[in-house]
């Protein structure tokens, strides 16, 4: 899903490459406050929105998310950038809340579903009015108007105008969610709720407008490189399909951009493999009927906060970059691990994780690379993974971790797997029914449709990532 | 068959992150009988995203022309143009 081109993302990946090249050249502090002016420069023709200033107003606050706030921190809207900079670098701690909405971009959706267009009669008949149950509907200069106040969404007006006046209208962001977690506040801004977010990052990527936005732990990243501290990045497998090259050269790539040491996650899902199946034998032999992966985080989220009844099927193993952590602090006590991954919910894991520091997205590591002017393929390719087991590789895509436990429990025990990849509204429903029935004994459960190839910050359409990674799985 | 339209789709960092990812699925996006007449090739960086006069990545060079902000539309466009042009293929 983060890999359909839009000038949303092209805007958002402009950014953090100017950002990053900034933090490169030490000079972010000093021009951080011109890039929405050299975006939007005066006379610029190129303008997304009602005027010039207002694009300039958007990219600022974007670059705030960039940096790490949430838009709704600002006390003062006259403090520049450079001041969110310098707070940043003293900033010690990162927030459980990994997403931010801009307001100034948001607001633009309707807040009622359903609009009367002009192609309104007036009729005499108004079987708009008549059938509308709460009263929502009134006849302004002949024509129907809604009222939002009052509109339920309820499709009546639609479905009884003979002129097929009435359209729908979606939001975007709200129609994506799976399960209701952004919703408008009375001025008809989004809001997420985080007792119900489960951090599929749906709604960053469905925002026609860019306004959900990440807030990026790039400033703390920069300032360890800055501080000469050890940074040791995790990279989790699905970078194998982010870019035309072997994955030899993205950890040459990686380790050129400054950092001391690349850990594969596909080591630390060797050890998810071996547990996980483990597990599930001893699971079956006790009569559980049926056992769930965990190593998807918004799968875990989703169970936790919405689908209680699952949670006594979901595997206890942990998530390889869990595993992947806990060697590499042992042997980088003092380190700053930086986990490199595909989506939000990743992010939110490494906030919980007890020994990864914090998180970079494909799309961030991407523009890295352009602001140090690294192109991958050109890298020295670095030794990579020896002694992992290819199915460990094969994570991120659908079917992948069902088939890695499967080879491991090697025809032992009654192993049936069903796998669900791409969690949306329905899905969660299906999910209820499983403690009522399951078609198998092992589910594999990815928030993305594909597996975290098609996370919400990948570079690489995930039909093509996935066949880099079938590749490499076969090796 | 000889004589096929060159298209070089570049596989440089900087054209991958800007949208240029997407341009891989060019051959599955053409008609069946545009893709037989087109030799698809991913290409190292073309070098025109140093220059300030090609425009803005991602690019694509379809026979001697360089598209800027190549989309799939727009590439299989400019390819259905150049083929017309040749001779070779007609709507």
């Amino acid at each position: 899903m983060g890999g359909i081109t839009n000038n949303a993302m092209i805007i958002r990946r402009e950014l953090m490459t100017r950002i990053a090249r900034l933090l490169m050249q030490g000079k972010l502090e000093e021009q951080v406050d011109r890039i929405p002016l050299e975006l939007r420069p005066k006379g610029s023709t190129d303008i997304s929105r009602c005027c010039i200033y207002k694009d300039r107003a958007v990219l600022k606050y974007k670059i705030m998310a960039m940096l790490g706030f949430h838009i709704q921190d600002e006390e003062d809207e006259l403090t520049p950038l450079a001041e969110y900079v310098r707070q940043a670098f003293r900033r010690t701690e990162v927030s459980d809340e990994p997403l931010t909405v801009v307001d100034a971009a948001c607001s633009a959706c309707v807040k009622a579903n359903y609009v009367i267009t002009n192609m309104c009669r007036g009729c005499v008949a108004r079987p708009c009015l008549v059938n509308c149950p709460k009263n929502a509907i009134r006849f302004e200069g002949g024509q129907a108007k809604i009222d939002s106040s009052k509109c339920v969404n309820c499709g009546m007006c639609q479905k009884n105008c003979p002129f097929h006046a009435v359209v729908y209208v979606p939001v975007p962001c709200e129609e994506s969610c799976p399960v209701g977690a952004i919703s408008k506040d009375e001025k008809g801004i989004e809001h997420i709720d985080y007792d119900k977010c489960i951090y599929c990052g749906k709604c960053l990527v469905a925002c026609p407008f860019g306004a959900v936005m990440e807030k990026s732990h790039m400033m703390e990243i920069f300032r360890a490189f800055r501080e000469k501290r050890q940074v040791v990045a995790l990279v989790a497998p699905a970078i194998a399909g982010q870019f035309r090259t072997p994955l030899e050269n993205i950890v040459g790539a990686i380790l050129q951009l400054g950092f001391h040491d690349v850990v594969e996650v596909a080591r630390g899902a060797d050890v998810t493999t071996a547990n996980e199946a483990a597990e599930f034998e001893e699971k079956m032999k006790a009569g559980q009927p049926f056992m769930t992966t965990s190593c998807c985080p918004s799968y875990t989220a989703s169970v936790r906060k919405h689908i209680p009844e699952l949670e006594p099927f979901v595997s206890h193993t942990r998530t390889p970059m869990y595993y992947t952590a806990e060697m590499t602090r042992k042997k980088y006590p003092d380190a700053v691990l930086v986990f490199i991954g595909p989506c939000l919910a990743k992010r939110f894991e490494t906030f919980q994780d007890p020994n990864t520091d914090y998180m970079l997205s494909f799309e961030e590591i991407g523009a890295m690379f352009v602001a140090a002017g690294i192109d991958v393929a050109q890298s020295k390719p670095a030794d990579v993974g020896a002694g992992i087991d290819p199915s460990g590789r094969g994570y991120p895509v659908a079917g992948g971790v069902a088939g890695a436990v499967g080879k491991k429990l090697a025809g032992r025990v009654d192993y049936r797997s069903v796998a669900f990849d791409g969690i949306d509204k329905a899905r969660i429903r299906e999910l209820k029914g499983l403690v009522r029935s399951c078609s198998g004994n092992m589910v594999e459960v990815m928030a993305c449709e594909g597996g975290c190839v098609n996370g919400c910050d990948v570079i690489a359409n995930y039909k093509v990532a996935s066949r880099q990674i079938g590749e490499l799985v076969k090796k | 068959m000889e004589n096929k339209l060159s298209v070089k789709v570049c596989t440089g960092t900087l054209c991958y992150v800007m949208g240029g990812a997407e341009l891989q699925l060019l051959e599955s996006y053409l008609p069946a009988e545009i893709a037989a007449r087109v030799d698809i090739k991913g290409a190292p960086c073309l070098d025109c995203c140093n220059r300030t006069d090609a425009g803005k990545a991602p690019f694509v060079q379809v026979g001697d022309r360089i598209v800027a902000e190549a989309s799939l539309f727009k590439v299989a466009e400019v390819i259905k143009e150049m083929l017309k042009a040749e001779g070779k293929w007609a709507e």
